[in-house]
């Protein structure tokens, strides 16, 4: 789950991580007000679920409350497409308006899982900034990991070893020693999968601020965190997507005409891929999961049937955890409430599949089974062809 | 025996007691494999299904000599459930569990390592040697008893594989899901290994997908030290670019975790891969003849 630039740095203030001042505007109004408190001269900054903003002109430094009000009326409602959004970009409904500051120097510094170690990785770098991946590319050297042994965690030495790389010294190194191991306590108590801070700079004042930050948090330690589901910006996600959230589904829409539920994210990938290869444009990606509830299947269903961009659907269930019985239950139940005449055409296998094909067949649905996975792409592609 | 698992294991249910743990359990048993003991915190001492209950891992592998672990906890304790099936020493631990928090396995997974206890999972579904045992959640039907490795990341196009090479007369030796989270317990290398190493396993099914570097690194092992024909399937290849925040992840990877690249490294270390993710079981067939990967 993420959240937006200013909630992260509430946060790391929260864990006396310093940070620019600044206010959140909802609009343009609000954006200048925000800049005229804040002396005038300050940063415009879009708050969008990713990063590459400024190179898409979701941020800018402004000199005067007026500049600053225009900035806001020119981004809000806008969609912003940078690396990182996909193609249909991101709505921008709040706007970050903060101090300017005078940079000395920038540096990059996040923690998160690094997978091959199964240990979280503290990242650091002198070269911060905006070309932070090319940097990685090219020079590798200049990227400074660390892996955290949870055993005994970050200890300040190890944090200073790494401080000293970035060239910091005196007491801006202890500071900096004082902030990662502020940033490691955070990351582990609020269960974040990413935190990172780029760029960290020193100011000419010689301070380190917290200039832009991102956290992520770890969807499956939501149940310890209740204030969390109350910080999520749903203006940030698809209408569906945000429908299957709460029944737990995983849902990307698509651009093409074939809705398609599967169980498990890696047939659900192979299903569209094969759907392609057969001539059809999957509607979307569906992932109803492994011990889903025929509640659950329902709704899956339903969430596929109200895009409108859906005229067939393709179901294709390898049992195993899930019981085909009870998926068919739930496709019939769906169709039912929502009235569905699409051609549907399933694949079942697995347990009580027997069971799930009779109960689909006494149905009265246009529905049709397929045997394999080939077999039900070629047969939904030449529905919807026909 | 093949790798991991043989009829001779005995096996204690961790979380007997919830709802899929013991549709599973019976699952599991009716298939064949010797469910031994179960254990629920507060539930010791009675019986289900005929299957004696303890409070802990520890008692059951002392009244009924347990060496394997199926873990069907919730996720708020079951990184706790892999703790404890380590402290008690089984040989292996499958857990089927979805949905532990990153930082729960960060820690399990450090002190697992250390111990004599394997790890496969979580979020998998589990491991099965056709014909002998089944720990998992795996419909056992489609399973035939052979001479292929099976190893996935992923949970049901494993089922989807496996059909395919049953269909076209291979059965298999073993096949383990090492599952798909972020922080898992055997990775594809340490299955590799073993199937390298077992009498009974003639060839490998590898089925990877899209994200992290596994399948590269598995690649790179491959060349240098399988001795056995490996044939592979990547999904993915036409899923679009996701969202994704900040930098960290591509640092960490290299930018490694497209598709294509995988499917390109792979086949530079000589496995075949399937074009499709309807030849899975053609592509392990005319690897094994011989001829031209399809």
């Amino acid at each position: 789950m993420n959240i937006h630039e200013y909630q992260a740095k509430e946060i790391l203030q929260s864990y006396s991580i310093p940070v620019p001042r600044g206010r959140v505007a909802l609009t343009s109004d609000q954006v200048e007000r925000a800049a005229k408190e804040l002396g005038g001269h300050c940063v415009v900054k879009a708050q969008i679920y990713a990063g590459g903003r400024g190179k898409a002109g979701g941020v800018k430094v402004v000199h005067h409350p007026e500049q600053a009000q225009e900035l806001g009326k020119e981004l809000f409602g806008k969609r912003l497409v940078t690396p990182q959004t996909g193609p249909e970009g991101l709505k921008v409904r709040r706007i970050l308006v903060e101090e300017a500051v005078d940079i000395a120097r920038e540096f990059y510094l996040s923690i998160t899982l690094d997978r091959a170690t199964s240990r979280y990785c503290l990242i650091a770098s002198a070269e911060g900034g905006v070309e932070i991946e090319e940097v990685a590319r090219r020079s590798p050297e200049k990227i400074n990991m660390f892996n955290i042994d949870p055993a005994t965690g970050l200890r300040p030495y190890q944090a200073r070893k790494l401080a000293l790389k970035l060239g910091l010294t005196g007491s801006i190194c202890e500071d900096c020693v004082q902030l990662m191991l502020n940033l490691y306590r955070l990351c582990l108590e609020k269960d974040c999968f990413l935190v990172e801070i780029n760029p960290l700079v020193v100011t000419r004042a010689g301070w380190l601020l917290a200039m832009d930050a991102k956290i992520s948090f770890d969807d499956n330690a939501i149940f310890r965190h209740h204030e969390y589901p109350d910080m999520m910006d749903y203006s940030q996600l698809d209408t569906l997507e945000i429908n299957a959230g709460k029944y737990d589904l995983s849902y990307i829409k698509l651009q093409g005409s074939i809705g398609c539920m599967v169980n498990g994210a890696g047939l659900a990938m192979a299903t569209l891929d094969v759907l392609k290869e057969f001539g059809g444009e999957p509607a979307n990606f569906l992932d109803v999961g492994g011990g889903a509830t025929r509640e659950k299947v329902a709704e899956a269903f339903k969430i596929i049937l109200e895009d409108n961009d859906a005229k067939g659907v393709f179901v294709n269930i390898f049992g195993g955890i899930m019981r085909c019985d009870v998926i068919a239950q739930g496709i019939i139940e769906a169709a039912a409430e929502m009235n569905c005449t699409l051609p549907i055409v399933v694949r079942m296998d697995g347990s009580q599949v027997e069971e799930g094909k009779r109960l689909l067949a006494e149905s009265g649905l246009n529905v049709q089974t397929a045997d394999n996975l080939g077999d039900g792409a070629s047969k939904i592609v030449a529905m919807l062809g026909s | 025996m093949s790798i991991l698992l043989s009829s001779e294991s005995r096996v204690v249910v961790q979380g007997i007691t919830g709802r899929s743990g013991l549709f599973h359990t019976q699952q599991c048993r009716d298939y064949g494999t010797n469910i031994v003991a179960g254990v629920t915190p507060g539930k010791g001492g009675i019986h289900i299904e005929g299957i004696p209950v303890f409070n802990t891992v520890e008692e059951a592998v002392r009244y009924t000599k347990a060496d394997v672990s199926m873990i069907f906890v919730p996720p708020p304790g079951a990184a706790d459930a892999i703790l404890e099936a380590c402290d008690a020493g089984l040989e292996l631990a499958v857990c089927i569990t979805e949905g532990i928090p990153v930082r729960d396995m960060v820690l399990a997974r450090q002190v697992q390592e250390k111990s004599k206890t394997l790890l496969v999972g979580p979020n998998c579904p589990g491991v099965i040697t056709p014909g002998q045992c089944k720990v998992g959640i795996m419909p056992g039907y489609i399973h035939k008893p052979g001479r292929i490795g099976v190893v996935s990341r992923s949970g049901t196009l494993t089922y989807e594989a496996v059909k395919q090479l049953s269909d076209v007369g291979l059965g298999q030796s073993t096949c383990v899901g090492i599952g798909g989270d972020p922080i898992i317990g055997m990775n594809f290398i340490d299955v590799l290994k073993r199937f390298n190493e077992d009498p009974n396993t003639d060839g490998v099914f590898m089925i990877g997908e899209i994200g992290g570097g596994a399948e590269e690194e598995a690649a790179y092992w491959i060349k240098k030290h399988m001795k056995k024909p490996v044939a592979a399937f990547i999904a993915g290849v036409t899923a679009p670019p996701g969202k994704r925040m900040g930098h960290a992840g591509a640092i960490i990877t290299g930018g490694k975790g497209k598709a294509e690249d995988k499917i390109r490294t792979l086949t530079e270390c000589g496995v075949a891969v399937s074009p499709s993710p309807t030849k899975m079981g053609t592509t392990m067939q005319e690897l094994l003849k011989g001829g031209a990967p399809a």
